[in-house]
C-alpha cells in the first residue's frame, strides 16, 4: 500500500492546486506588482513607478470620498444587523413566554426562521434590480408608495430616494441590511440552541428578567459568533459593488448623485474597464486586501474576551 | 406569586416551599417587574417581528404582482393591481433574452458544480485523511484563497482570461468557478472527512482495496450529507455570481454570441428596458430569475441553512 500513497496523493492534488495556484493565487500575487506600475492593460508596456499610484490615491478626492463612505459603512452596517439579529434571534429562541416548556421562542419561529432567511438565497445582482424599483422616485416606488399610504409623504412631491446626495448611501445600507438579518438570525440561533436550557432556568429561578438574561447570559456566551459575524459583515461593507452599481446613478458602474455613493469596488471597476488604469485599480484593490485584513486582526484582537465553557 | 408562567413546572412545584425568605422576597419583587416588562416587551417584539415578515414579503409579492401588470399600471401607482392576469411578460421576457441567460448559467453550472464538488473532495480527502510532507502547507494554501477579497485579483485575471484566449467563453467562466469554489469545498469536506470513522477505510485496505476504490466506493458515499450542504452552497453561491461573469463575459465584438449569465443579463436587461418603457418584462424575468433558488431553498430548507451557515465557522 505504502508505494503508491505518494502516486495517489500527487494524483488527487495536482489538478486542483493547479487549478487553485493559476486562476486565484497567481492573479492575486500580481496585483502586488502591476499596482506599481503605470500599466494601461491591452498592450504589455508598462513602467515601474514606485509607489505613484498608491501617492496619487490618497490624493485623489473621489478615491477619498469612496473610502470614507466605506468606513461609514463598516461602522453602521454590522452594528445594525447585528443588534437586530440578535434581537430577533433572541426572541424565536428564549422569547418566548415559557408555558410548561420553560424556555421557548416566541409563537411561530419557526417561520420566521424560515422567512427571514429568503432573502439571503437571491442573488445580490437580482435584489438591486428590484430595490431599484422600489426606491422609484415617483409614486410607482414601493416605498413612495407606503410613505404615502401612511402620510409620511406628500402625494404631489414624492421623494427622489437615490437621487438625493444625503440618502442614497443609506437606501443602498439598507437593502443589506434587508438582505443579511436573517442569515445572522439563522447563526445566532443556532449558537443559542447549544447553550444548555439548564443555565436559563437557572436565570429565571434567580428572577432575572428577560432582558437581563439576555445581557447577562445569552450575549457573553455568543460572544464568538458576534465576533464571526462582525467580521463578516465587515468584508461585505468592503464590497457592495453590485447594490451600487445597479442602484444608484452615474455614468458607468454608480456610484452617484456626484460621487455620494461611491465606494471603493465601483471606482477600481470604473477605472479598470471605462478608464483603461489598470495599474491604478490593482493598487485600489491592494487597499481594499489592507483595510479588510487590517480590520479583521483587529476585531479579533480588540473583542478578544476569556472563552466561557459550557 | 403573580408570575408563574416563566417558572418550569417542575421547578415550581418542588421549589417555592423550601426556599429561603430572603430569596422568596426578592424573587417576587422581580416578578412583578418581569411580568409587566414582559408583556409590552411581548406585544412590543411581536410587532416587530411581524413588522420585518412583512417587510421581506411585501417587496417580493410586489415583484410577483409586476410581473402581471401593463407597462401604465407599473408606472400608475405602486398600489396598482393588475387588471388583466396573463403570462404574457414572462414569455416576452423569456424571448427577450431571458431563455438564452437562463440556459447559459446551466450550461456553466453544469460543469462548474460536478467539477467544483470531484476536485474539492478529492484535495480534501488526501489532505484530511493521508500523512505527507507538506500537507499542512497545502491545506493553508487553500484556506487562505477564502480570506482574500475578489477586487484583489481581478484586474491580472482578467487579462489572465484574455490570454488563455477564454473571455466570453464557457469553459473559461467554469475553471474560474471552481478556483474561486475550491477554498470553502477544500475546508469544509476536509473537517467533514475527518470525522468519518477509519474502521471501514481500514477493512477496505484489508480487502485489498486501492486508494482510488476506497475513496470512490467507500469514502464517498459515507461523505454524502457533507457534500449535499457543501454542494447547495456552491449551487447558490454560482447561481447567484455577479462580479465574475460581469468582468469575463462581455461581447468581444458584435459577431460574439452573447454568453451573459441570469444575474448579469437582468441586470442589461434592466438597463435596456428603462430606454423601451416595458417594466413588466423586468419584473417577470426577475421571477423567473428566483424562482429555482427559492423552490431549492424550500426544499431544502435546513440543508441550506446549515450549508450557508456553515460558511462562517472560521
Amino acid at each position: 500500500m505504502q508505494q503508491g500513497k505518494y502516486r495517489f496523493v500527487t494524483g488527487f492534488l495536482i489538478v486542483p492546486v493547479a487549478l487553485y495556484a493559476v486562476f486565484m493565487i497567481w492573479p492575486y500575487l500580481q496585483t502586488f506588482g502591476y499596482s506599481f506600475t503605470d500599466w494601461q492593460g491591452q498592450s504589455q508596456e508598462m513602467g515601474f513607478v514606485g509607489f505613484d499610484n498608491y501617492t496619487a490615491l490618497f490624493s485623489d478626492s473621489v478615491f477619498l470620498k469612496a473610502l470614507w463612505h466605506n468606513i461609514l459603512l463598516l461602522i453602521f452596517l454590522p452594528v445594525a444587523t447585528i443588534l437586530l439579529a440578535l434581537f430577533f434571534a433572541y426572541m424565536v429562541n428564549v422569547g418566548g413566554r415559557g408555558g410548561s416548556g420553560g424556555v421557548r421562542g416566541v409563537a411561530g419561529s419557526g417561520f420566521y426562521k424560515i422567512l427571514f432567511f429568503v432573502p439571503h438565497v437571491l442573488s445580490i445582482a437580482i435584489l438591486a434590480v428590484l430595490w431599484r424599483a422600489i426606491y422609484r422616485g415617483d409614486v410607482a416606488g414601493l416605498i413612495n408608495g407606503v410613505f404615502i399610504k401612511l402620510g409620511l409623504s406628500d402625494p404631489a412631491h414624492p421623494i427622489e430616494w437615490l437621487n438625493e446626495p444625503d440618502l442614497v448611501l443609506w437606501c443602498v445600507a439598507f437593502v443589506l441590511l434587508w438582505w443579511g438579518v436573517g442569515f445572522y438570525l439563522v447563526l445566532f440561533s443556532a449558537a443559542m440552541q447549544s447553550i444548555p436550557r439548564e443555565i436559563y432556568e437557572a436565570a429565571l429561578l434567580d428572577g432575572s428578567s428577560r432582558t437581563q438574561t439576555f445581557f447577562k447570559v445569552t450575549l457573553p456566551l455568543l460572544w464568538d459568533t458576534v465576533q464571526t459575524a462582525w467580521v463578516y459583515l465587515a468584508i461585505l461593507a468592503m464590497d457592495c459593488f453590485a447594490l451600487i452599481s445597479v442602484m444608484t446613478p452615474g455614468n458607468s458602474y454608480g456610484g452617484g448623485p456626484d460621487h455620494n455613493s461611491e465606494v471603493m469596488a465601483t471606482y477600481l471597476m470604473r477605472n479598470f474597464l471605462a478608464f483603461g488604469k489598470s495599474g491604478y485599480a490593482c493598487a485600489m484593490g491592494v487597499v481594499i486586501l489592507g483595510l479588510t485584513l487590517v480590520l479583521s486582526l483587529v476585531t479579533l484582537r480588540i473583542s478578544r474576551r476569556e472563552r466561557i465553557e459550557y | 406569586m403573580s408570575n408563574t408562567r416563566l417558572i418550569p413546572d417542575t421547578a415550581r412545584d418542588a421549589v417555592p416551599v423550601a426556599l429561603p425568605p430572603k430569596g422568596a422576597g426578592r424573587r417576587s419583587g422581580g416578578d412583578r417587574r418581569g411580568d409587566t416588562e414582559g408583556r409590552v416587551l411581548n406585544v412590543f417584539s411581536h410587532g416587530f417581528l411581524i413588522l420585518w415578515a412583512v417587510m421581506i414579503v411585501l417587496p417580493l409579492f410586489w415583484l410577483l404582482l409586476g410581473s402581471f401588470k401593463t407597462d401604465s399600471e407599473i408606472g400608475a401607482s405602486a398600489w396598482s393591481w393588475p387588471s388583466n392576469w396573463n403570462f404574457d411578460a414572462f414569455g416576452r421576457a423569456w424571448d427577450k433574452g431571458i431563455g438564452d441567460y437562463f440556459a447559459n448559467t446551466l450550461i456553466v453550472l453544469v460543469f462548474s458544480i460536478p467539477l467544483t464538488m470531484l476536485l474539492g473532495a478529492m484535495a480534501a480527502y488526501v489532505l484530511a485523511r493521508y500523512e505527507f510532507r507538506g500537507n499542512r502547507f497545502f491545506y493553508y494554501f487553500f484556506v487562505a484563497g477564502a480570506m482574500f477579497p475578489v477586487y484583489l485579483g481581478l484586474v491580472p485575471l482578467y487579462f489572465l482570461v484574455d490570454m488563455l484566449g477564454m473571455l466570453n467563453t464557457y469553459q473559461g467562466l467554469i475553471l474560474v468557478y471552481v478556483a474561486y469554489s475550491l477554498p470553502f469545498t477544500v475546508f469544509f469536506m476536509h473537517a467533514f472527512f475527518r470525522t468519518l470513522p477509519t474502521a471501514i477505510h481500514e477493512a477496505a485496505v484489508i480487502d485489498g482495496a486501492s486508494h482510488t476504490r476506497i475513496f470512490f466506493q467507500v469514502m464517498v458515499p459515507m461523505a454524502k450529507p457533507g457534500l449535499l450542504s457543501v454542494g447547495i452552497f456552491n449551487v447558490l453561491g454560482q447561481w447567484n455570481q455577479y462580479i465574475l461573469p460581469m468582468t469575463l463575459m462581455q461581447q468581444q465584438s458584435g459577431f460574439d454570441k452573447d454568453r451573459s449569465v441570469l444575474t448579469q443579463g437582468l441586470v442589461l436587461l434592466n438597463q435596456q428596458q428603462g430606454y423601451e418603457g416595458d417594466l413588466p418584462v423586468i419584473f417577470a424575468g426577475m421571477t423567473i430569475a428566483m424562482l429555482p433558488v427559492v423552490v431549492v431553498y424550500l426544499s431544502f430548507q435546513r440543508q441550506v441553512q446549515s450549508g450557508l451557515t456553515a460558511g462562517t465557522l472560521k
